[in-house]
């Protein structure tokens, strides 16, 4: 509690014989003090919090927060605006007040469209004390000319009125920032256009507008972007430029023919402002090198998913291929091998006919070399064809195999008759044991 | 630079006060005009009942829960806010009976309920279902202020225990809302009443009275420079509405025998219903002399309305009442004060709008001390909205401040503080009495500060500020029959007499010097001037005196070094 209180009655009268040094006299001490928890709670123990952790006495905090808080009025009125104005503004006359740049007549014309209400009534208490009439009138100074004065007047009241400092606003030509002539390449290209499109957004109704980025803005990005500049929303009105309309009652033709004019010119230029801009869009976006980038990526994106489908493709035929070709092999194989098995049953079968034959010549022969069994001399013809006649029974009967037999015994016979007979004897009864030739049948070898 | 947005979204605060109450949360801000308001949900109520009900997967909450407690009590949880961070042995599930039953889940304690589609019930933690229920208040507040609320300053009893006070914090984190403070529920209160524009900082004692649904707090805290400090408290957690709306319930429920021959607090449903009514026919008892009771079907399908009247109603809850004041009585006594001591009585809770009570209370105190409740003062703000706009305003206070600083500032570092024992002023003598003037009361927080002006002596001249140490003495006097003389006053009379009351004794507060402690002079004081004394206590109880003249270069000053 840094105020005092006022209590209501009398302090007593010093006693006589009251002596002290410097008047003060010790008498005792305080009782013990007990210990207790504040609630840390209210803008009173917030204070006491702050003095605790600072070790600040009560005088102490006191003077800083009164610093702190004088601190922050002067800062509020410090970040205030002030221009040198151009002598050539100062010569301007009031009634010319449309052509005049009115940021720059209240020094605010570096901030322009984004100078605050705030910020243009102060700059107008500012330039109002240094050029009122009256001011210049008590520096003796005694031109009357007091037309600088009328032309801040005119600049804050049209850019305190929203209406008409949008319409300033919308043609005003200090504001705006000329695109780049040149294509540009790299960092040059966003500083460049950078400042452009800020100055274009101002325009738009919708806030805030999407900012060019740089080279590592995402492709959603960059596609926000340039949707959003080609569906631009704009504000701007070229009302500002209108012919003055005649106001006297006199000529209303006069009148309505200025505002058709007016109404038509202003058509014109908003038409031409939406071409302009999306001109201006057009080429920049012409000479963005990250839409290229985006459009080689996709490309090379595209490019090798086909090339990974091609190749699959190509793999799949290889595969194909081969198991055809495995295929066509495997059956050719099949088949010479089936072709070499018959050629060799040929030859084996030509091996036995061959054997046959020579067994049966052997068996024929074998007859003849021993003369048919004739006894001396020539064999007659009944003996031969006899004989022959029984080798050719026997023969019919017998297969392959026994003629192989028959023939070897007959080899080992040789030339001679009786074991060439009886050899053929034995085969006749075995023949016959067989069932296969009648016994009698034979008429030689029984 | 979209993210640099979003940390900046993050950055911003935007805290609110809540108050978390058994029955009922409030949840209120600072107005940019610099008061706190309470703020209404959805359904247009500033008192929103800590109910969740859910049907089909559907949650209710509030009012409308509340209704659910008839048709769907089963799954309707109510009175959860002091089960929060307890085991399930130390807590008293009575006021669950006709909700939601609490049960044991592992440590903590839990709800069986269908809070989805699905037919199988779940288990729900108590800290689940004060997530809900912030939820429930932060989107309530943010629809309300149009602003994302992610912070909140939430007001507790004095007794909740560390383990309560950190499971609370954590269930309101998951709601997403940073709990910047939690604040004793009394100390909200004081401060919602000072920290109306209108309001001085005063040095006072109060007891701040907070009558609930389900259980009542009475609490002493003494406030010294606007600091606050609580001096004792005691509780009853069986004592508070909820006793009030019985004495209402048996009421018609009896005169409902007598025309029905049926019980209705026998059936659930009818005692649902009969709860529900009843309470909202206590509340209107508040306001008028009159109140209707009407309930449809109340059992067997008979419809039963009836009227009962303030005074009637006083007569049955009598002894109930007395109950409340006692724990009003029980907590000065605790904090070895005297009712004399008391300078403000404040009412917080919504039974605190019943008047008997506030009426009851008045005779208690001397006419001196303040009865802050809407039966007894025209200025007293809502009961039920004090918590809420104590925090709303320390929410206002903290806000822009970091956690760290936040907990630095309320670490026990900075908030135990040595109080003064004794209260310390100036002693004024004159020929014929010596009385004592206190400047710094007892249980005053150090370091602390005082300034006073005091008049000098009309002819001016050489003064004597005699500093001392004061002690109070409550000094009864027994008024004798008026025919004989009035018993000699040696001693000054008191500001205040009650000389109308004189079948009574008088008991008025008398200070005495118990210990001087320094002699001042100033001399040559001119007459008519005005004498200004500052007193500085340092921590260590160590003292800086100034004495000046107002108004002229004639000061005199010293100091004594504390014991410690």
């Amino acid at each position: 509690m840094a105020t005092a209180q006022v209590v209501d009655i009398s302090l007593p009268s010093l006693p006589q014989g009251w002596t002290s040094e410097k008047d003060f006299k010790i008498l005792g001490s305080l009782s013990g003090a007990t210990k207790r928890n504040v609630e840390p709670v209210g803008p009173h123990f917030l204070a006491h919090a702050r003095r605790s952790r600072h070790n600040r006495t009560f005088s102490e905090d006191e003077r800083l927060q009164a610093q702190n808080n004088v601190k922050k009025t002067e800062t509020e009125e410090d970040d205030d605006i002030s221009e040198d104005e151009d002598p050539m503004m100062l010569a301007r006359e009031a009634k010319d007040w449309k052509s005049q740049d009115h940021y720059a007549v209240l020094g605010l014309s570096k901030y322009r469209y984004r100078a605050t209400p705030e910020q243009i009534k102060r700059a107008h208490r500012k330039k109002v004390l240094r050029h009122h009439p009256d001011k210049k009138a008590a520096q003796g100074k005694s031109d009357e000319n007091d037309s600088f004065f009328k032309c801040i007047q005119k600049a804050t009241d049209l850019l305190l009125d929203p209406t008409r400092r949008r319409q300033f606003d919308s043609v005003d030509e200090n504001a705006e920032v000329e695109p780049p002539t040149k294509k540009l390449s790299g960092s040059k290209f966003y500083k460049a256009w950078h400042p452009v499109f800020v100055a274009e957004g101002r325009f738009s109704n919708k806030q805030p507008v999407p900012e060019l980025g740089d080279e590592n803005s995402t492709q959603e990005h960059v596609e926000t972007f340039y949707n959003f500049w080609y569906n631009f929303d704009s504000w701007r009105t070229f009302e500002y430029l209108d012919e003055d309309v005649p106001d006297d009652g006199e000529s209303r033709d006069q009148k309505r023919h200025v505002e058709k004019k007016n109404a038509n010119a202003r058509r014109k230029r908003k038409t031409e402002d939406t071409v302009r801009l999306r001109e201006l869009v057009d080429e920049c976006l012409s000479s963005d090198e990250r839409i290229k980038k985006f459009r080689q990526q996709a490309r090379a994106g595209k490019d090798a998913k086909r090339l990974a489908k091609e190749e699959e493709i190509r793999r799949q035929k290889e595969e194909k291929e081969k198991a055809k070709a495995d295929e066509e092999k495997r059956k050719k194989e099949a088949e010479e091998a089936a072709k070499a098995e018959r050629e060799k049953s040929k030859k084996a079968k030509e091996a036995a006919k061959n054997a046959a034959k020579k067994n049966k010549r052997i068996l024929k022969g074998s007859v003849k070399e021993v003369n048919y069994f004739a006894a001396g001399g020539d064999a007659s013809a009944t003996e031969i064809d006899n004989v022959l006649s029984d080798v050719d029974l026997i023969m019919g009967k017998i297969d392959v195999d026994e003629l192989a037999v028959l023939a070897e015994k007959l080899t080992i016979a040789g030339t001679d008759g009786a074991a060439v007979k009886s050899a053929w004897t034995g085969e006749a009864q075995r023949l016959v044991d067989a069932g296969k030739l009648k016994a009698g049948e034979t008429k030689v070898f029984a | 630079m979209g993210d640099a947005a979003n940390s900046a979204a993050e950055a911003e605060r935007y805290a609110i006060g809540i108050s978390f109450g058994n029955s009922c949360s409030s949840i209120a801000r600072i107005s940019p005009e610099g008061k706190a308001e309470v703020i209404a949900n959805e359904e247009g109520d500033r008192q929103i009942p800590s109910i969740l009900s859910y049907i089909d997967g559907e949650e209710y909450h509030g009012t409308q829960a509340k209704a659910q407690l008839v048709r769907n009590s089963g799954n309707t949880v109510a009175y959860f806010r002091d089960f929060i961070g307890k085991e399930f042995k130390s807590i008293d599930p009575t006021p669950c009976h006709q909700s939601a039953h609490p049960q044991q889940k592992d440590s903590t304690i839990a709800f069986t309920i269908r809070d989805t589609e699905s037919e199988t019930p779940n288990t729900v933690t108590v800290s689940e279902i004060t997530t809900r229920h912030f939820k429930r208040l932060r989107s309530s507040a943010t629809d309300f202020l149009g602003k994302d609320v992610n912070a909140a300053v939430i007001t507790v009893p004095t007794d909740f225990t560390d383990a309560q006070r950190e499971a609370l914090v954590a269930s309101a984190k998951a709601a997403g809302l940073d709990v910047l403070q939690l604040i004793h529920e009394p100390v909200a209160a004081v401060m919602a009443y000072d920290a109306r524009p209108e309001a001085t900082v005063t040095d006072k004692l109060v007891v701040v009275a907070d009558f609930g649904g389900t259980r009542s707090d009475v609490a002493v805290v003494s406030c010294r420079g606007g600091m606050y400090t609580i001096l004792a408290t005691v509780h009853d957690y069986e004592l508070g509405g909820a006793s009030l709306d019985q004495i209402i319930i048996d009421h018609f429920a009896k005169e409902f025998m007598k025309k029905h021959k049926t019980d209705p607090r026998e059936n659930a449903r009818g005692l649902a219903k009969l709860k529900l009514e009843c309470e909202a026919t206590r509340k209107a008892l508040s306001l008028s002399t009159n109140a209707q009771l009407s309930i449809e079907s109340l059992v067997d399908g008979v419809d039963y309305g009836s009227t009962v009247n303030r005074t009637r109603y006083e007569l049955l809850a009598g002894k109930v009442f007395s109950q409340f004041t006692s724990l009003i009585q029980q907590v000065v006594k605790k904090a070895e004060l005297d009712v004399l001591d008391i300078d403000e009585v404040i009412f917080s809770g919504g039974v605190s709008h019943t008047p008997k009570i506030a009426n009851l209370t008045r005779n208690i105190f001397s006419e001196k001390t303040k009865i802050l409740s809407p039966a007894t003062s025209t200025t007293s703000l809502n009961p039920s909205e004090l918590s809420a706009r104590g925090a709303a305003f320390q929410a206002s206070l903290v806000q822009e401040f970091e956690h760290e600083d936040i907990e630095q500032s309320i670490h026990p570092m900075v908030t135990v503080t040595p109080h003064l024992t004794k209260a310390i002023g100036v002693e004024f003598t004159s020929e014929t009495e010596t009385t004592f003037q206190p400047l710094l009361g007892a249980e005053t927080a150090l370091p602390a500060r005082r300034i006073a002006q005091y008049f000098a002596p009309k002819e001016g001249g050489d003064v004597l500020v005699r500093v001392c140490e004061g002690a109070r003495e409550i000094k009864v006097t027994k008024p004798e029959p008026k025919a004989e003389e009035k018993p000699a006053k040696d001693e000054d009379d008191s500001d205040f007499d009650s000389e109308d009351e004189e079948e009574e004794e008088i008991r008025e507060i008398v200070w005495k010097t118990e210990k001087p402690v320094a002699e001042l002079a100033v001399k040559g004081v001119k007459a008519g001037s005005k004498i200004e004394v500052m007193v500085h206590v340092n921590p260590d109880l160590g003292l800086q005196i100034a004495v000046r003249e107002v108004a002229s270069q004639n000061a005199v000053r010293g100091a004594i070094n504390g014991s410690a």
